[in-house]
């Protein structure tokens, strides 16, 4: 909707749009820039905004205190495997919703969508019984397989509106040149999804990334990942803002640069069939 | 196009996802349903044996029942209300002409990327803090008596809070769907003298419906369960106990597995009134 | 990682204290106070010396319990050594998900550890966790701002005098609140102290018959007292202040007085922490008028070994040397005798270098003047001081505390609470079978 306005217009636009970005950006940046501070400048008043004495001795003493290579570690493999994993199961399913329905299709995906409002907590128990019993507490594969299973029904929607844009007769014609099945999901559909399964990654690492209460009560020393990390500086003793900006800004670094380096696949794939 | 071959192509290809999350389902529903029925106390000895429906009335008579009920309503429709509002302004805003529009795209959609852990942390102290809070500096600088957010205003603060992480995903859809918007649509009716109001309400709002319901399906599912930004901020205090928040309180700070069990059944019955509802809505809006 | 335990084994292996030649793994679940986060550090030390590796699982302290709680009920063996407190203890120890700790070796000396912590943390005599610090709580207060008011503080104050001496150090433009209390909902947080204050003014939470207590005139009487108090002295919003939030107010030389846990005196005597450091007196917690009980609790972070542990031989190692003497003599060598673990062992309060903390004295009259098996001016079936050894009590209390703190935030009268208190106790013991 590219439309020639007077600059007049565009300045305005410009600045008014600046102002929102800047405000609601302003917690994120306020907190990395706490994380600077030291602990008694953090709480200075009137407020210290750029002019402070920098110092990087938070990210010292939070590094000293927990490993933060093993939690972010941790998240990678548990964030990403789990994705992999889901689009790996959900992408023939979608497939088959989306170019083979049936009666039942839209039910079945409402279906799948409605497990997803199941109370975590509600469940906690049984879930901890069943990972002693198969003795995946603690294990990384046991967190990527219940964070797959929570995102899968969001994978499968999102991966399931794409295919529905991929014209049919493509595939007919496909089908017409011999292409068996396999063929036809490797060869045609899937470089045409390429950019709706980019984003169905993306949103689902980071869903998995931020996802804390699975992550927090399934795992003790090995498998714990940033959620758990930020888990120990959430209320210590004595004055704790620049420190706890700083494990902040260590936990949601690398997905908020994963997020912005990005953010043109997600922002292009992220319709969930909102647009026609 | 759909011959029996695929037909039942389709049906092996789709087994993988429904078996799994049917056993996601199932698996621990009926665990949950199983200790409902019981009189579950870990720290007396676990299972203490049947006990029918006690627990089910003892969780619905409780007092604490129907404003958890409520606060949970309150909060999702709260959420839902400013994302939708201001996600259509922003969207609206975002996609005239400027100067910068990615760097102001990326600084709209970054806090849908902070874990709710580390942002109910962050606005609790560093911003909602009644003393060294920086809303309280700013009260101060104005002379007004700093506000406790999070026990005078708690449910509005929650609310800005989960606001806060959901209006870049409002925002992001939004936009997507204005700017498939025919420009030229919008155009004709300026040529006709259309005011900019008449214009937003019977060419872009009508456009929006869809992405609208998308919205708020997919971030309904999210807030229902919202939890971690209650357990870090209130801890239910002030009457932000949700429903999620009650039965955790009854699972893990009492210890009453069967209760608490209960209280997820409920829950799960009062998901699904919304989902149908929802789904209604959605299919219609979803079929064209 | 793997990287790293080679890299440590090898190191264990070239100093020759690698007792079987594989190095063995403890996993730790503990809160993040600053004393177990100076234990982590020291933590290498153990490790040299046995070569026993140490994994830590460190959380704030909700989800701490949270975390623990489920694993010991499921038996989910995720940690060898739990940190839990005087609440937990007698509990679990009861339902056999502890060790006893009762074969710890001779040089442990386990008969220096304090009477009162050694009970509280025993079951029928056996002691289940042993005692990383303890505390009771004290009044600390501001001597310049004492003096100031023309005051002079007593040894053992009463809440009259503690509430005279509030108004008249409260001084709103300066932003100095005259007393900062916790007002936090939560059984550890605000209920705990509210508990203390209750049974400084004769009130209990059960009669001998267990019936719940809110609707007696001796709770309306505390809890009226508390809220008019904090209305006149307090810091705006102490119904969200725990001891974190107060420690940092008083730090920063935003509070008259303060009455918490023994164990904040060497975070507020601190100068590098604190900008009030030289100026701060101590004295016992007050009691109502005419009431001999005071409203000082005791508690400890202890360490215990949840049963069915593979580990429990190197687990109990640790424990021996965590809360041992020597690591006391280690604390106090590289960062002065005032940073050490408190309230645990006799010993320490024998040490002349550490009977010159300021805070020494007072800390132990504390602990000494709290009763855990006799808490109240009347009887009650239970045990605890600012809690009720019951398994239900957490749950309960949470919730009472949070009606309690919504009416220090205004949203609700001192009646309304109790009544709700009242009739929510009464539900939960019915339901728990009482």
């Amino acid at each position: 909707m590219a439309r020639s306005v007077t600059p007049q217009r565009k300045a305005i636009n410009t600045i008014a749009a600046w102002a929102v970005g800047l405000v609601i950006f302003f917690p994120i940046l306020w907190t990395i820039l706490t994380s600077f501070k030291t602990e008694a400048q953090a709480i200075n008043d009137p407020p210290l905004f750029l002019f402070f004495d920098w110092t990087l001795e938070n990210y010292a003493v939070v590094q000293e205190r927990s490993n933060y290579m093993r939690f972010l570690w941790n998240s990678i493999i548990i964030a990403g495997g789990s994705t992999v994993l889901g689009i790996i199961i959900a992408v023939p399913a979608a497939w088959s919703m989306a170019f083979v329905p049936s009666k039942r299709t839209k039910d079945i995906l409402l279906w799948m969508l409605s497990t997803k409002m199941l109370p975590a907590v509600g469940v906690l128990y049984p879930i901890y019984l069943i990972f002693i019993r198969m003795g995946l507490l603690d294990s990384r594969a046991g967190l990527v397989i219940v964070l797959m299973l929570i995102n899968l029904p969001i994978i499968v929607w999102m991966l399931y509106t794409y295919f529905k844009e991929i014209p049919g007769e493509i595939l007919e014609a496909a089908r017409m040149d011999g292409a068996s099945l396999k063929e036809e999901i490797l060869y045609v559909l899937t470089p045409m999804a390429i950019p709706g399964i980019a984003s169905t990654l993306l949103l689902n690492i980071i869903l998995a990334w931020n996802e804390a209460f699975w992550t927090l009560n399934l795992t003790a020393a090995q498998a714990a990942p940033l959620t758990a990390f930020i888990a120990s500086y959430s209320s210590p003793e004595g004055l704790f803002y620049a420190k706890l900006s700083a494990a902040s800004t260590m936990a949601i670094a690398p997905i908020l640069i994963l997020g912005w380096f990005s953010q043109k696949q997600l922002v292009r794939g992220l319709t969930f069939g909102a647009v026609k | 196009m759909a011959t029996q071959h695929s037909r039942s192509a389709a049906r092996i290809m789709m087994a993988p996802a429904v078996i799994l999350l049917l056993g996601w389902m199932l698996v621990p529903l009926t665990m949950t349903v199983i200790f409902s029925f019981k009189k579950y106390l870990p720290l007396r000895g676990g299972d203490l044996g049947w006990v029918g429906f006690d627990n089910y009335v003892r969780f619905v008579s409780s007092s604490t029942f129907w404003p958890s009920v409520q606060a949970t309503l309150v909060i999702v429709g709260g959420v839902l209300a400013i994302t939708v509002v201001f996600g259509v302004l922003l969207a609206l805003l975002l996609d005239q002409p400027m100067w910068g529009q990615g760097v102001v795209r990326i600084l709209v959609i970054a806090p849908f990327f902070v874990m709710p852990t580390v942002s109910a942390l962050v606005w609790k102290n560093i911003f909602m803090d009644p003393v060294n809070g920086l809303f309280a500096h700013l009260w101060k600088f104005f002379g007004a008596e700093p506000i406790s957010w999070l026990s005078e205003a708690s449910m509005p603060s929650i609310i800005l809070i989960v606001s806060w992480q959901w209006l870049p995903f409002a925002t992001l859809i939004l936009l997507t769907a204005m700017q498939s918007l025919d420009s030229e649509q919008l155009e004709a009716a300026e040529m006709d003298g259309a005011s900019p109001l008449a214009r937003f309400g019977y060419i872009v709002l009508p456009h929006l419906g869809r992405a609208i319901t998308v919205v708020v399906l997919i971030q309904t599912i999210f807030l229902l369960s919202i939890f971690a930004e209650i357990f870090v901020t209130t801890q239910g205090a002030f009457g932000t106990r949700t429903l999620t928040y009650l039965i955790f309180q009854r699972v893990l700070e009492s210890q009453n597995i069967g209760l608490g069990s209960a209280g997820g059944v409920y829950a799960i019955i009062l998901a699904n009134i919304v989902a149908a509802f929802l789904m209604r809505i959605v299919g219609k809006n979803l079929d064209t | 990682m793997s990287l790293r335990s080679a890299l440590c084994a090898a190191t264990a292996l070239s100093l020759g204290t690698a007792g079987a030649g594989v190095a063995e793994t403890i996993t730790i679940a503990t809160v993040n106070n600053g004393d177990m986060i100076r234990m982590q550090g020291y933590s290498d030390h153990f490790t040299e010396a046995t070569g026993i590796e140490v994994e830590w699982v460190t959380l704030e302290e909700n989800v701490l319990r949270q975390r623990v709680t489920t694993d010991i009920t499921t038996k989910g063996g995720q940690f060898d050594i739990m940190t839990i407190g005087m609440y937990e203890t007698p509990i679990w120890g009861n339902n056999g998900w502890l060790v006893p700790l009762d074969d710890l070796s001779e040089a442990y000396d386990i008969n220096d550890i304090l009477p009162a912590m050694r009970n509280g943390l025993s079951h029928d005599g056996t002691l289940y966790a042993a005692p990383f610090y303890g505390e009771s709580s004290m009044i600390m207060y501001r001597t310049d701002l004492m003096e100031q008011a023309g005051l002079d503080m007593p040894e053992a104050p009463t809440w009259e005098f503690i509430r005279d001496a509030a108004v008249a150090m409260t001084d709103r433009e300066k932003e100095i609140n005259g007393i900062c209390l916790r007002g936090k909902a939560g059984w550890g947080e605000g209920g705990a102290f509210i508990t203390t204050t209750a049974n400084s003014f004769g009130a209990r939470w059960f009669d001998e018959n267990w019936t719940a207590q809110f609707d007696q005139p001796e709770w309306k009487e505390a809890l009226s007292f508390f809220v008019d108090l904090m209305e006149d002295a307090g810091p705006p919003g102490y119904s969200t202040n725990g001891f974190n939030e107060n420690l940092s107010l008083f730090q920063q030389g935003k509070c008259g007085m303060w009455i918490d846990a023994t164990v904040a005196a060497s975070f507020v005597t601190n100068p590098e922490e604190s900008t009030v450091a030289d100026k701060v007196g101590f004295a016992l917690a007050p009691n109502h008028d005419g009431v001999e009980k005071r409203a000082n609790w005791l508690w400890a972070w202890a360490l215990g070994i949840p049963a069915g542990t593979n580990n429990e031989a190197a687990a109990k190692q640790f424990i021996e040397w965590a809360t041992s003497k020597e690591y006391i003599e280690l604390v106090a060598a590289n960062e002065g005798w005032a940073n050490v673990p408190p309230g645990a062992r006799t010993s320490l309060y024998e040490t002349p270098e550490y009977q010159d903390v300021p805070f020494a004295d007072m800390t132990l009259k504390s602990i000494e003047a709290a009763d855990p098996t006799n808490p109240t001016v009347d009887p009650v079936p239970y045990v605890g001081i600012q809690f009720v050894a019951i398994p239900e009590f957490a749950g309960i209390a949470t919730q009472v505390s949070q009606e309690f703190s919504a009416v220090y935030a205004g949203q609700q009268t001192v009646d309304e609470a109790l009544e709700k208190a009242q009739a929510f106790t009464s539900e939960e013991m019915e339901a728990a079978g009482y």
